[in-house]
């Protein structure tokens, strides 16, 4: 069946979608999107109940196979040592996300000119930086001005708390001499544009039941749908669709009902992170194009960057902040910018952050062998309990063409749609840098004062951050997509996601991704009377 | 052989294990308030909330009635943490499902709550007081400058 015709068609309405959606209000198009989860009510979320964190390994597992919920797709990743973390509603991973909002760096968009790796981003920081500031706007980020970590930038709400835990890494950091900073993070530190203020829940990772973290769901899409545009909930698109001079003509999707439709519009956004977006491409293959749409280059699913993590926490004798309060508070780019010295190229950024709930401490006191079964369980909890705190080291990731997405043979979703299949290998230098991120770990730890500390490296259940997979750049030879988004082979096709980074950087990606998509919605905007010139 | 489907409820052969299990896990400390994990409220919430690790329970199940040679529950309580002991060692996976679905109830109970000085209530609606913090520890790091590096 045939839906009426659009001008601009979004797929996916999760960080950048909702982006895209606002900034492109604007302009009076008829904007449809399409997203294959629900919206999430606040009453649904953990934090409503005594289950609270159990649910975090049910309906609220960052896994898409552990949740395998309607709105899930499965992703076979058996042949990658990091497992894929996504969200499928609206809000996206901003629904799940811990609120880290840290942005790249100068020095991130010139990786093969500094250090001669990789590429360099076909755009600078100075491109995206009135983009970042408009995001932090809209999405309402915590921060505090002056981190000596960045160039100048606003501050748009009160920072986070720092409690006992960021005091005591505060203190700790200081002896050391070493760089730290209060996180700038997706949360309401006050209200904000209808935001109710954080009231510390401390579960920020399985969604907000207070509205006070960021998510896209209650930022950008009610001033977007108020602005009529029309999102389409419980809506997977199966292929795009083009027209016999290589245009595309919309998307082929299974509405709620699971009926097939058809939805035609004169520009095709994609929005749907960097696993589900090559996933699209791919299964869009047709005889004019075999390997995929907007695949001459042949990189459409490759150099796939996930960011390593390294988990580095320690048991102290006083209480600490516990799970009360967000989990994030404060950060390290000590180690961030290139040093040879250390065997590896490019860096990482400490998160530090606070203690784990009741449930929590129990697993991860009983998986490091520090909570023992039988009689002396209780006071080997009782030395662990409210009193931890630690940090994950976040590493850069370099792109490397092996490291792929592909349409899994055998495996679909609900609707018949091929899955994902995830190849990926931990590289030398990741492995190098999370050894050294450890080290200087315990080495942070024990000048905070800790008697037991865990490690762990690379984390397996950690691959939030999909990248890569639709570079941008100039040359068609080596990137799908222009400098502003828009396909080399499709003149109407943009993609606006994580897909598109160059380089990773050694950040959570959520505040580029959202700039990079109000700056291709600006070029779009800019360019409307010769767009597909 | 039919296996049982996933969300099947446990047979009591596996309740009874899994029952017995869970009180060697986290046995009563009555000194301190705590239940064990085996107390029938406990216990009643742990198979209720079994969810997506039904089939895992089922297997480590299986397998510690193949280390203990015989029914789990049927042992006396030192061969029973012998099997426990071997499951962890051999099986870590296997006893780490068993750990989940214990602790992901045991921990949320009433007495448990209050045993450890938390108020028995979830995080939603109040929420949790934590205090500011000491923002002068920054100075130290105004001082020492930009720490990031120009960029052609």
């Amino acid at each position: 069946m045939r839906q009426p015709a659009a001008d601009v068609l979004i797929i996916g309405a999760g960080a950048a979608g909702a982006a895209l959606a606002w900034s492109l209000a604007e302009t009076r198009m008829r904007i449809v999107c399409l997203e294959q989860g629900d919206w999430v009510r606040p009453d649904a979320f953990p934090s409503n109940g005594r289950d609270w964190e159990a649910r975090q390994f049910g309906d609220f597992s960052i896994s898409p196979n552990r949740r395998g919920l309607r709105a899930d797709y499965p992703v076979a990743e058996d042949d990658s040592p990091i497992k894929v973390a996504n969200f499928n509603g609206v809000g996206g991973g901003t629904i799940l996300y811990a609120g880290h909002f840290p942005r790249l760096h100068p020095s991130d968009f010139r990786v093969r000119s500094l250090d001669g790796v990789a590429d360099d981003w076909p755009i600078d920081y100075a491109a995206l930086a009135p983009y970042f500031a408009l995001n932090d706007r809209m999405m309402g980020i915590a921060g505090l001005a002056g981190d000596p970590a960045y160039p100048p930038k606003e501050a748009v709400l009160p920072p986070l708390p720092l409690g006992a835990t960021g005091e005591l890494f505060g203190r700790a950091m200081n002896r050391l001499g070493w760089h730290w900073w209060p996180a700038d993070a997706a949360m309401a530190t006050r209200e904000h544009d209808g935001r109710a203020a954080c009231i510390n829940l401390g579960h920020c990772i399985a969604g907000c039941a207070q509205g006070a973290k960021a998510s896209t769901d209650i930022t950008y899409w009610p001033l977007a749908i108020r602005q009529r545009v029309a999102l389409r909930t419980r809506c997977r698109v199966a292929r795009i669709t083009t027209r016999a001079d290589g245009m595309a003509s919309g998307a082929v999707y299974y509405d709620a009902d699971g009926n097939e439709q058809f939805q035609a519009a004169e520009i095709v956004i994609l929005a749907c992170n960097g696993v589900g977006t090559p996933r699209l491409l791919l299964n869009s293959a047709a005889p004019a194009h075999p390997d995929g749409l907007a695949n001459a280059s042949g990189l459409v699913g490759r150099n796939l960057m996930f960011h390593p993590y390294a988990m580095i926490r320690g048991y102290f004798d006083a209480p600490l902040d516990g799970h009360r309060g967000p989990h994030i508070v404060a950060w390290s780019q000590q180690f961030y910018e290139t040093d040879r010295a250390r065997g590896f190229v490019r860096g990482f950024t400490y998160q530090f952050g606070r203690g784990q709930g009741p449930v929590a401490t129990a697993m991860t006191g009983m998986g490091a062998g520090l909570i023992p079964w039988g009689a002396g369980h209780h006071a080997a909890y009782r030395r662990l309990f409210d009193r931890s705190a630690g940090m994950l080291a976040i590493c850069e990731d370099l792109p490397e063409p092996h490291n792929t997405v592909t349409l899994d043979p055998d495996l679909t979703d609900a609707h018949g749609i091929p899955a994902p299949r995830i190849r990926y290998r931990l590289s030398e230098n990741s492995a190098r840098m999370l050894d050294f991120a450890v080290a200087r770990g315990r080495e942070i730890l024990a000048a905070a004062g800790a008697r037991d500390v865990i490690a762990e490296a690379p984390l397996a259940h950690a691959g939030w951050h999909l990248m890569g997979t639709a570079r941008m750049g100039t040359d068609p030879a080596s990137s799908v997509v222009n400098p502003w988004g828009r396909c080399h082979d499709v003149k109407n096709l943009f993609i606006a996601d994580g897909s598109l980074f160059v380089t990773s950087g050694g950040v959570n990606p959520t505040a580029t991704i959202q700039a990079l998509a109000l700056y291709v919605a600006d070029n779009i905007k800019r360019r409307l009377a010769n767009l597909f010139d | 052989m039919t296996l049982p489907a996933a969300n099947a409820p446990l047979s009591p052969a596996e309740t009874a294990a899994l029952r017995a299990v869970a009180g060697r896990m986290i046995p009563a400390a009555p000194d301190l308030g705590m239940p064990g994990a085996d107390d029938a409220a406990v216990f009643a919430d742990i198979v209720a909330s079994l969810d997506r690790d039904a089939a895992g329970v089922r297997q480590a199940l299986a397998q510690l009635d193949a280390l203990a040679g015989g029914r789990f529950a049927d042992l006396d309580a030192a061969r029973q943490d012998e099997a426990a002991a071997r499951l962890r060692a051999a099986h870590a996976a296997a006893a780490a499902v068993l750990v989940a679905v214990v602790v992901r109830c045991y921990y949320r109970d009433d007495r448990v709550m209050r045993a450890l000085g938390m108020e028995a209530r979830p995080p939603f609606p109040r929420g949790f007081e934590v205090r500011p913090g000491d923002f002068s520890l920054l100075d130290p790091v105004r001082a020492r400058g930009p720490v990031y590096r120009p960029a052609p």
